[in-house]
């Protein structure tokens, strides 16, 4: 993995020195609440609901065990011991006091971490494939351009108030596993005519305005990446809306100028930044590409894995292959039934790293799902980690099933929120809480956010649920067919919303309806496709007051 | 205007500013007799006599940018121009730096660029390196502060930028 040379670790602990400043100058009235606001997002700060909310960026989830044992002690000393792993390679704290945010960027630069730009309106957290440099449907390691872009977007004076957020995910897989359909820009890596580069997609997000992506060059030279980001950003720090916080995503100024106009438009730019100064070379490239050379893999060995019916469910779920012979890479589930997605104690954390340590060449990723992922682990090694992992609790063999829930802090923490997304997460976990009966449903994706902003990317659930409020009820409305990958989509909406009690009931009165009409061999999303949405709207609403009716009922 | 640093000291501002009617439109011109700043809509109005009366009575030549007004307006015109203010409304609007960044490194304007409206101490690492060179910090806030702080928090950035036209991969020996 990347590590700092003297420049990026000077730059983080002039950062750390910057914000005890303005901490210090805020405490001291010199900063108002409004001018502190803005400097504390761009380093991860918010002030919620019961405390503040820390948020650590993990950079294209990659993380070593002496980073993340740091992350154990911090969550242990300033915060009650545990922390959250979102769905865009963050971790998040969610009690520390403000006051002791500059000690704990402090404690994080010691490790060559930091939380700078994981929050305001500016470049963040670029994201990818959790598994990037060890997936066997490969194309190009997508780490060092993420890393090289990193770097880009640190601390960039042009676009440091840009008019909303922004974010990029680089995929460099076959498959896409980084969303890139619905990102500000999403990166495909790909190689044509034995050239390195990306088709570079434009103006997609979730959120209150679910956008799909569109194609602005179907094939940009990895060298131009900066230059041709700098043009997409200029153009939408000039001309992105700024009267409205809600219309001020670049998919907004996409789809008001149109692709064409918006192409026409980041092109007149780019011919004046086109081979600038920040064209990649490709000593840079080799220079961070160093970092991420494969560790020294040792040769195949037999794996004779025991009789055990438990450990061969989770080598089914939680095993993934490995374009090296005799190496798996393996999920640890943060979806254990009755914890909040996502989180993982100090404790679980410290068993992590030792884990990685042992198995895994000291490092982990963490992934957009939600999980942690040791990517080199060696097959005969599989069991002796599933025992430690099972101990641990973070055996769950629920990886793509239906309880391995994508879900944000919601109501219970967030002050975006609407409703809660925790206590439905759980209740469906309840409701399904049986093994064979999981497996035997198989591969779904279900995604619960507590509000439009859409943080657990319900859109792209194959079962999407969205909490919202009416008339001070919490209410569930409820998506099908939507999907993350190469083909991804929108869910669609199957009718009014739920409240929160029946949800559990919905979720099963759904699983049923797939249940009954699958052919053999189809997943959930199969059936869908092929039996569209009536015949699980019929069941669902069959014999129910519609969440309107009921609400009226109520009121 | 609020208190003018530039080169490392605070200066007196020598500059009026051209006001608009109250609809936003140009009123007449009157031949000024201090070094004035226009807003654009007043430059569009009278720039040829603005010009003129400019290089009769010896005096430099201003103008005042809002965030949405387009630089490549007046490309042409950086010649005359002196000092160029450009407004932030907001201090999290972020338009003026791109507007600053065009300035300097596509059109290769030379004059003073002036940052004004809400121009806080923590905005001015970033207003330096795109291209300002004199900053009107905000009522209330310390010059002393911004002076010996605000514009050293990052000792080597890794973009090029107006000040440091290579990107860090690129110095490196």
């Amino acid at each position: 993995m990347y590590r700092y040379n003297e420049l990026d670790s000077q730059l983080v602990n002039q950062r750390v020195a910057q914000f005890r400043d303005q901490v210090r100058r805020w405490q001291a009235g010199e900063l108002s609440d409004d001018e502190f606001r803005p400097l504390r997002l761009q380093n991860g700060l918010y002030i919620q609901r019961h405390a503040p909310m820390f948020r650590v960026a993990v950079p294209y989830g990659t993380l070593n065990s002496e980073q993340l044992r740091r992350l154990a002690h911090i969550g242990r000393t300033y915060d009650r011991g545990y922390g959250h792993f979102t769905t865009r390679h963050n971790l998040q704290f969610n009690w520390p006091k403000i006051e002791d945010v500059p000690d704990i960027l402090a404690e994080l630069a010691e490790v060559q971490l930091h939380a700078i730009q994981t929050s305001g309106n500016c470049i963040r957290n670029i994201t990818t494939d959790a598994f990037a440099g060890v997936a066997a449907d490969e194309i190009i390691d997508p780490r060092p351009l993420a890393e090289i872009l990193r770097q880009w977007s640190t601390f960039h004076p042009e676009f440091a108030f840009l008019p909303r957020k922004f974010k990029f995910a680089i995929s460099g897989t076959a498959e896409d596993r980084a969303i890139t359909w619905f990102h500000d820009i999403g990166l495909q890596l790909k190689v044509v005519n034995g050239e390195t580069g990306f088709t570079v997609i434009v103006g997609g997000g979730l959120g209150r305005t679910p956008i799909r992506g569109e194609v602005v060059r179907e094939f940009l030279p990895w060298q131009h990446l900066l230059t041709y980001s700098t043009a997409i950003l200029r153009v939408y720090n000039r001309f992105g809306r700024r009267d409205n916080a809600y219309k001020a995503r670049i998919k907004i100024l996409v789809q008001a100028l149109g692709i064409e106009a918006f192409r026409a438009q980041v092109d007149a730019e780019w011919a004046h930044e086109k081979d600038s100064p920040h064209t990649i070379t490709q000593a840079e490239y080799d220079r961070i590409a160093a970092h991420f050379a494969p560790p020294a893999y040792a040769p195949a060995e037999p794996a004779n894995f025991p009789d055990d019916p438990a450990f061969a469910r989770w080598r089914a779920r939680c095993t993934h292959p490995h374009k090296v012979p005799g190496y798996t890479a393996v999920t640890l589930s943060l979806k254990r039934h009755g914890v909040a997605p996502g989180d993982i104690t100090s404790d679980q954390m410290d068993v992590v790293a030792d884990l990685a340590d042992r198995y895994s060449f000291g490092e982990l990723r963490v992934s957009h799902e939600q999980n942690v992922i040791l990517t080199d682990v060696r097959e005969c090694d599989l069991h002796a980690l599933w025992l430690s992992a099972r101990d641990a609790g973070l055996a769950t063999p629920n990886i793509g099933l239906l309880t391995s829930i994508i879900c944000c802090p919601g109501g219970d923490f967030c002050d975006l929120a609407n409703a809660k997304s925790i206590p439905i997460a759980n209740a469906i976990q309840q409701r399904f809480d049986d093994l064979d009966y999981l497996f035997d449903i198989g591969e779904i994706d279900l995604n619960i956010s507590g509000c439009m902003n859409a943080c657990s990317h319900h859109h792209v659930g194959h079962i999407g649920v969205l909490g919202v409020d009416r008339k001070d009820k919490e209410f569930y409305q409820v998506t099908l067919g939507g999907r993350q990958g190469n083909d991804a989509q929108l869910g669609k909406v199957i009718g009014p919303a739920f409240p929160a009690e029946e949800m559990p009931e919905v979720v099963e009165q759904i699983i049923s309806v797939y249940l009954a009409e699958r052919h053999a061999d189809e997943r959930f999303l199969d059936t869908f496709d092929r039996i569209g949405i009536d015949p699980f709207k019929n069941k669902v609403y069959a014999g129910r007051a519609h969440g309107r009716s009921k609400s009226q009922e109520a009121a | 205007m609020a208190q003018l640093i530039a080169a490392q000291q605070v200066l007196e501002n020598t500059w009026t500013e051209q006001p608009l009617e109250e609809d936003g439109n140009a009123g007449p011109f009157v031949a000024p007799s201090t070094p004035t700043l226009y807003p654009l809509a007043f430059w569009r109005a009278h720039r040829e006599a603005i010009i003129a009366s400019a290089q009769a009575g010896a005096l430099p030549l201003g103008l005042l940018l809002q965030p949405d007004d387009a630089v490549e307006e007046i490309a042409a015109d950086l010649p005359h121009l002196a000092l160029i203010a450009i407004n932030f409304p907001k201090f999290v609007d972020g338009r003026g730096y791109s507007s600053a960044a065009l300035l300097r490194q596509r059109y290769g304007y030379h004059g003073e660029l002036r940052a004004v409206g809400d121009v806080l101490h923590d905005q001015l690492f970033y207003l330096r390196r795109v291209g300002f060179d004199s900053y009107a910090l905000k009522d209330g806030k310390s010059t002393a502060y911004a002076i010996a702080h605000g514009f050293t928090t990052f000792t080597e950035p890794y973009q090029a930028s107006t000040d440091q036209p290579l990107p860090h991969f690129r110095r490196q020996p």
